[in-house]
């Protein structure tokens, strides 16, 4: 009853055979043990599970593993490159970004894909990109600012 | 001593949680574990006529089903307790599962445990239960009308206690003599505490070792503690709880529930790992709510605007059974807030609590202190009407002046220190009051549509309540202090275990900086380990705004106990009297003769060589204190609020956030500022559009983030921060609190706000959340709903 598919996680291919109803988030998780996506909620309302998939933002709770098949995946575990942190990694570090952390990577690979598309946002814009991630601890006001930072940084 | 403390180090919690390493609870995973799902409950109330499981138990992957009468078969204690007691309180039994009755939607009845996840969560549909639906009682104050449905019988009219505080007598004649009377009724509304990672359990157990419980956790000892005195059958010392990294708790983990007990005794009937993590819907439907006071209040004044006398009346609901500290919060935590930042001559405050067919109601964020403040500064903006003076000014002729510190309150307590006028001035200056009331007038005048709100909250706070012996007297069944061990390792890198327990509030940096300022370590040499009962000593936990000021003295007491053992140490090597000596820059030197001086690396070492240490001194450096404060502490501040109202939608924006605490010395400024932009939103959201609601059948109609409106990243500006150091007077390190101020300050700060904005339509008052719809009705209907 297992389906079998092939995708590219965090740069490395797997190949696995998982039950059809299995969410992306959970295969992630369980099957290849990588728990810095977090789960909030389950309806794709919370934002904690978000991830790259093909370059861009989905939360990993609205798809089914299956659904990946063929495709290439970025999770937090994967944004370092060669030990040097991301820079909305470092932002988030530097400007308190983060406190219980339940919320951060989900963010964290919600404004990497801002990024991507807008290299230098103004508040209300990273505000507004960010309003499917929640997040309990910080009033989004250091969220914001590291969002800022990095996109300073980088352009 | 150092310049460690007051600097903004970089969080060393980080690096972990932006790298996805963080292990929170249902990160983890053992070797054989299975997967528990909770069947709940539909109704609110109802008979259980019977529970037939065995189709569950025959379902793919399902290895047991068992029911509230397995438990209730079983060794074990089978009951969640109350930990904190009043007189006559009514404390009907908890059952970790229920056997015969049903009291509230999500009440648990059976547990399925399973080889996956999803098997269990599939089963679990499986089992039948035949209820017999009862009527439900609802509504906190309405629960204890004539007629209304039981919800225990030991509670005749659904009354858990009944309770007052203050001079009635001397409150009655005051209003005599009132030249103004502001009056209130209002609703403080419910709420779910909702931290983003839902709470969860994992338990392993070894007939041997006994047994070791990974769970969600503000409190390890308190759950331990809990758990072995009424729901499981093992010692404590059996028992193992490690809180792994927490996703927030907001009060919703300190308490100590059902579930993680379920899973506990299955883990220990099965005799394989098991794992339960609530789904969002089980979290709002579990987790203990907030708040849901109906309060009527009246506040007489005298002609200059001076508060003569102040009565309140409080229904707060308990919800279906006594949480862990439910008791406590509005009575201890709310009725002794009365007082808030003024000099009230009389005060009276009766509070009724009340059993209703609901989730349970405990501590959440600020717990009774923003149901205080929002009641008292709500008053103060309506006896501003009354009296005719701004809003500030009526605050200003009452605050209690920064001369009269301590001050004893009608209400028991004795505020520590204080400066409000300060704090006021502060605030109004960085607002720019007087521009932001002409623009409002402005506009006023023009009948511009988009309606300027200016709100003012002056919020006192009680925490790090203590001392144990003063709680304890108040009903409560556990100490109030803290743990600390200091290890000093023979090479001089240091190790903290602390009883305090952070899930987010950064514990790992800050402590580590006290140590660090104390001893002039370097931070890196210092570690600081919490949240596991193997590890630490006994510990109360991080609740209340307390970790800081009961935690870390708790630490600095250690600091100075190691400091003079090592001076003894010292002056032995140094062949010098100890009283000659002063410890400074890591080392200990003769006071005038600083060539003369021994290095702390030293002094390390010899304690634990003890090859040439002084006679009656034992071996090694190492110190615990259980440090149980004289008072608790009393932070202050004064927030305003900016806020636009869209007469024609009802639509709220707030457009500044003004913020001026004062919580003592800080350790760490970002980290506070933190604190206080992550409160500031909490309450912030129960303002305007959090609010956990039941029908009148006791369905929970919010039990989805499709139907409770957390704050997102939109809706709230950036905001604008400012403190005053007021220190506290009778702790080591001169600190107060920090972690509940904004969400104490800002449900009234927002709520007057919104209030002031819709003056020109006569409306007093309307209860939270402060929704379009409510607004536009308020607006154009007239009624002061
Ligand atoms: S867990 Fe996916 S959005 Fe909440
Ligand atoms: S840091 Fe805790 S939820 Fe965002």
């Amino acid at each position: 009853m297992g389906v079998r598919i092939n995708l590219e996680v965090n740069g490395e291919s797997y190949e696995r055979e998982v039950e059809p109803r299995q969410l992306l988030v959970y295969f992630l998780r369980e099957e290849l043990g990588l728990t810095g996506t977090n789960v909030g909620c389950e309806t794709s309302l919370c934002g904690a599970c978000t991830i790259l998939v093909d370059g861009q933002a989905i939360k990993a709770c609205t798809q089914l593993a299956v659904q990946a098949d063929g495709s290439s995946i970025t999770t937090i575990e994967g944004l370092a490159t060669n030990g040097d942190y991301h820079p909305l990694q470092q932002a988030f570090w530097d400007c308190h970004g983060l406190q219980c952390g339940f919320c951060t990577p989900g963010m964290i690979m919600a404004a990497a894909d801002l990024l991507q598309r807008d290299s230098s946002p103004s508040e209300t814009e990273v505000r507004q990109a960010l309003k499917g991630n929640l997040c309990r601890c910080t009033g989004y006001h250091n969220i914001v600012r590291s969002v800022m930072t990095a996109a300073e940084g980088g352009s | 001593m150092g310049s460690v403390i007051g600097t903004s180090v970089k969080r060393r919690e980080d690096p972990d949680l932006i790298t996805g390493k963080g292990k929170f609870t249902d990160d983890l995973a053992l070797p054989g574990m299975l997967h528990a799902s909770i069947v709940r409950s539909p109704h609110a109330h109802a008979r259980i006529r019977s529970v037939d499981t065995s189709r569950a138990a025959a379902a793919a992957g399902v290895v047991a089903v068992y029911t509230g009468q397995d438990i209730a078969d079983s060794e074990a204690g089978g009951v969640v307790p109350v930990g904190w007691l009043l007189p006559n309180l009514k404390t009907p039994a908890h059952p970790i599962l229920a056997v015969d009755t049903v009291r509230y939607v999500g009440d648990g009845i059976a547990v399925v445990v399973a080889e996956g996840r999803y098997q269990a969560r599939d089963a679990a549909e499986l089992v039948a239960v035949d209820y017999e639906p009862l009527d439900a009682a609802v509504d906190a104050k309405g629960a204890t009308a004539e007629g209304q449905p039981q919800v225990h019988e030991e509670a005749p009219g659904n009354v858990a206690f009944d309770w007052d505080l203050g001079d009635k007598t001397a409150v009655d004649a005051a209003f005599e003599g009132a030249a103004h009377v502001a009056s209130i009724d209002l609703r403080n509304s419910r709420i779910v505490p909702f931290a983003i990672e839902p709470r969860a359990a994992l338990a392993s157990y070894d007939p041997e070792k006994g047994l070791t419980l990974r769970m969600t956790s503000q409190n390890p000892h308190v759950h331990r503690l809990l758990m072995s005195l009424a729901s499981i059958d093992l010692p404590e010392h059996k028992i193992r709880v490690i809180a792994p990294e927490v996703g927030g708790g907001f009060g919703s983990k300190i308490h100590h529930y059902p579930d993680e007990a379920i899973a506990s005794w299955c883990a220990m009937r099965i005799g394989r790992p098991v794992k339960w993590t609530a789904t969002r819907s089980e979290t709002n439907m579990t987790d203990a709510h907030g708040r849901d006071h109906v309060t009527h209040a009246e506040m007489a004044l005298d002609g200059d605007g001076k508060i003569l006398g102040f009565r309140v009346e409080t229904y707060a609901a308990m919800g279906a059974y006594l949480s862990t500290f439910a008791p406590c919060v509005p009575t201890y935590l709310h009725g002794t807030l009365m007082s808030g930042q003024y000099d009230m001559p009389a005060i009276h405050i009766r509070v009724i609590g009340t059993f209703t067919n609901t989730a349970p109601v405990d501590a959440v964020r600020g717990a009774g202190r923003p149901e205080a403040t929002f009641l008292i500064e709500r008053l103060m903006d309506l006896a501003a009407l009354e009296t005719g003076l701004d809003p500030t000014e009526v605050r200003r002729r009452n605050f209690v002046p920064a001369d009269a510190f301590p001050y004893q309150t009608q209400v028991a307590l004795a505020y520590d220190s204080g400066d409000y006028e300060t704090a006021l001035d502060k605030a109004l200056d960085k607002a720019g009051y007087a521009e932001l009331r002409a623009e409002q007038q402005k506009r006023r005048d023009a009948g511009d549509s988009k309606l300027l709100g200016i709100g003012v909250c002056a919020y006192i706070e009680a925490c790090g309540i203590a001392p144990s012996a003063v709680v304890g007297a108040l009903g409560a069944q556990a100490g109030l202090y803290e743990s600390a061990k200091v290890r000093v390792h023979p090479t001089g890198t240091v190790t903290v275990f602390s009883g305090s327990s952070a899930h987010g509030q950064g514990h790992l940096t800050t402590f580590a900086q006290i140590v660090s300022d104390r001893l002039g370590v370097p931070l890196e040499n210092v570690d600081v380990v919490e949240g596991d009962t193997g590890e630490i000593p006994f510990g109360m936990g991080t609740y209340g705004s307390r970790s800081a000021a009961v935690g870390g003295s708790a630490i600095a007491k250690s600091l100075d106990k190691i400091i003079a053992k090592g001076a003894k140490i010292a002056a032995h090597l140094l062949e010098a009297s100890e009283s000659d000596l002063e410890f400074a820059d890591n080392a200990w030197s003769v006071k005038g003769s600083p060539d003369k001086s021994v290095a702390w690396g030293d002094v390390c070492l010899q304690a634990y060589l003890a090859h040439n240490i002084p006679e009656g001194i034992e071996p090694g450096l190492e110190e615990t204190t259980f440090y149980d404060p004289a008072n608790f502490t009393y932070p202050f501040g004064t927030h305003i609020g900016v806020v636009e109202v869209d007469s024609e939608t009802g639509e709220v924006e707030i457009l500044r956030y003004i913020a001026v605490d004062d919580c003592g010395e800080q350790i760490n400024p970002m980290i506070v500022e933190g604190q206080v932009h992550g409160g500031i939103a909490y309450g912030v959201g129960q303002a305007l559009w959090e609010e956990a609601v039941y029908d009148d059948h006791g369905q929970l109609l919010t039990s989805t983030l499709l139907d409770y409106a957390l704050p997102k990243a939109h809706q709230l500006p950036s905001f604008e921060l400012d403190h005053t150091i007021t220190p506290c007077p009778h702790n080591p390190l001169g600190v107060k609190g920090i972690g509940e101020a904004g969400t104490i300050a800002s449900p009234a700060t927002i709520t007057n706000a919104v209030i002031d904005a819709l003056a020109p339509y006569g409306v007093r008052h309307l209860d939270m959340p402060l929704e379009p719809e409510k607004l536009w009705r308020a607006m154009h209907s007239g009624e002061d709903a």
